[in-house]
């Protein structure tokens, strides 16, 4: 289980960097780099996870016995969400600018651009 | 640097993060094995302490207030940078398009998608008013209930066209409420000092545990918190539709 879990935290990074890396369009750039950056909330999530733990939200405490999960992880998570969204659109803004600056999205085509 | 070169570069790194992300993620305790004695005491000490129910919150704006601070300026940051990247530039304007067709005018949309948009805007900005006062109850909070209320926005403009939402979201109205809610988060921070305190300590009444205005200033800062993401987002839409809507080229 262990295995599944953090692997899939390795695959999602690794797979938002080759995306990255071999991408051909900046938009799509951009979608990898957050694809790589939700590797992290998925760890965070992972980390705090206990089996059979319950959300850290003690409402109508009867119907839900049992260990809460890690309530500070949660808590990182939305702070990494926040951010990923703030770091998203402003790279988003910056390719507006560079296609109408340069007309192609295409990040191999931009060194023509230099002058 | 060629695209064969670069997979190549690529490869010999990847190999590398992957042995030694694969190492490090091998050293954490088994999945679902987790007891942190910190999450465990805050699970156990936030409600009785900050009479919240949802500890998250608590945790967010209260026991690490100032991280919350700083992301909170983050946004705003980005939002600042995000305006002055897309100001009309020296070569730009901004001018509505000419109607290339005085003589007909544009269709109003149709009843359908006008009914959806208004039953789905209002209803968003219920459940955004829902989210953000009820944060330090159920899951939720500013951070949510800012988005949710900025999405309010974006089904006007499906519902409608941009003349309407332009005239929904003054820039003002945005700006002031993006400035007033980051600044706010500070001055609530301040009543901690003004009370003889620390910076950002819980020194309003904190009410019955359950009730809706409970957990002092982490009720609070949800509120302005929700004006400030709320104003961003909105922010953000505005300019990127501006892109597309009003900001051209000027003509030589």
């Amino acid at each position: 289980m262990s295995v599944l879990a953090y692997g899939v935290v390795a695959w999602l990074f690794l797979i938002g960097i080759y995306g990255v890396v071999t991408s051909r369009n900046l938009i799509h750039l951009v979608v990898c780099l957050s694809v790589a950056q939700s590797a992290t909330d998925v760890l965070l999530l992972e980390i705090g996870y206990r089996s059979g733990g319950h959300a850290p939200v003690f409402v109508s405490l009867p119907a839900h016995p049992g260990p809460a999960v890690d309530a500070v992880m949660q808590a990182l998570a939305l702070t990494d969400v926040v951010v990923g969204a703030a770091v998203t659109a402003l790279l988003l803004a910056l390719v507006v600018q560079v296609h109408k600056r340069a007309g192609t999205l295409d990040p191999d085509a931009l060194r023509a651009t230099r002058d | 640097m060629s695209r064969r070169a670069r997979l190549m570069f690529f490869a010999v790194a990847a190999t590398g993060l992957a042995v030694t992300l694969g190492a490090g993620l091998a050293g954490l305790p088994s999945f679902g094995s987790q007891t942190s004695t910190y999450a465990a005491m805050l699970n156990k000490v936030a409600p009785l302490q900050r009479h919240v129910t949802d500890v998250v919150s608590a945790i967010n704006f209260d026991y690490r207030g100032l991280d919350t601070m700083f992301e909170e300026f983050i946004l705003l940051g980005a939002v600042a940078g995000i305006s002055v990247v897309l100001r009309p530039l020296s070569d730009e304007t901004r001018q509505l398009p000419a109607d290339k067709a005085p003589e007909r005018s544009i269709p109003p949309p149709s009843p359908a998608v006008w009914l959806l948009a208004v039953v789905l805007g209002s209803l968003l900005v219920l459940i955004s008013l829902e989210t953000f006062t009820h944060g330090t109850l159920t899951p939720g909070g500013g951070f949510q209930g800012g988005v949710v209320l900025a999405s309010a926005l974006y089904v006007v403009y499906l519902g409608t066209n941009y003349r309407t939402v332009a005239r929904f979201q003054p820039a003002l109205l945005l700006e002031s409420a993006d400035g007033v809610g980051a600044s706010g988060y500070v001055f609530i921070g301040l009543l901690g000092l003004l009370a003889g305190t620390a910076f950002l300590s819980n020194v309003i009444g904190l009410g019955g545990t359950g009730n809706m205005l409970s957990g002092g200033t982490i009720w609070a800062l949800n509120l302005v918190v929700g004006a400030e993401v709320a104003g961003s987002f909105a922010i953000l839409a505005a300019e990127f539709l501006d892109q597309t809507a009003v900001i051209r080229t000027r003509r030589r």
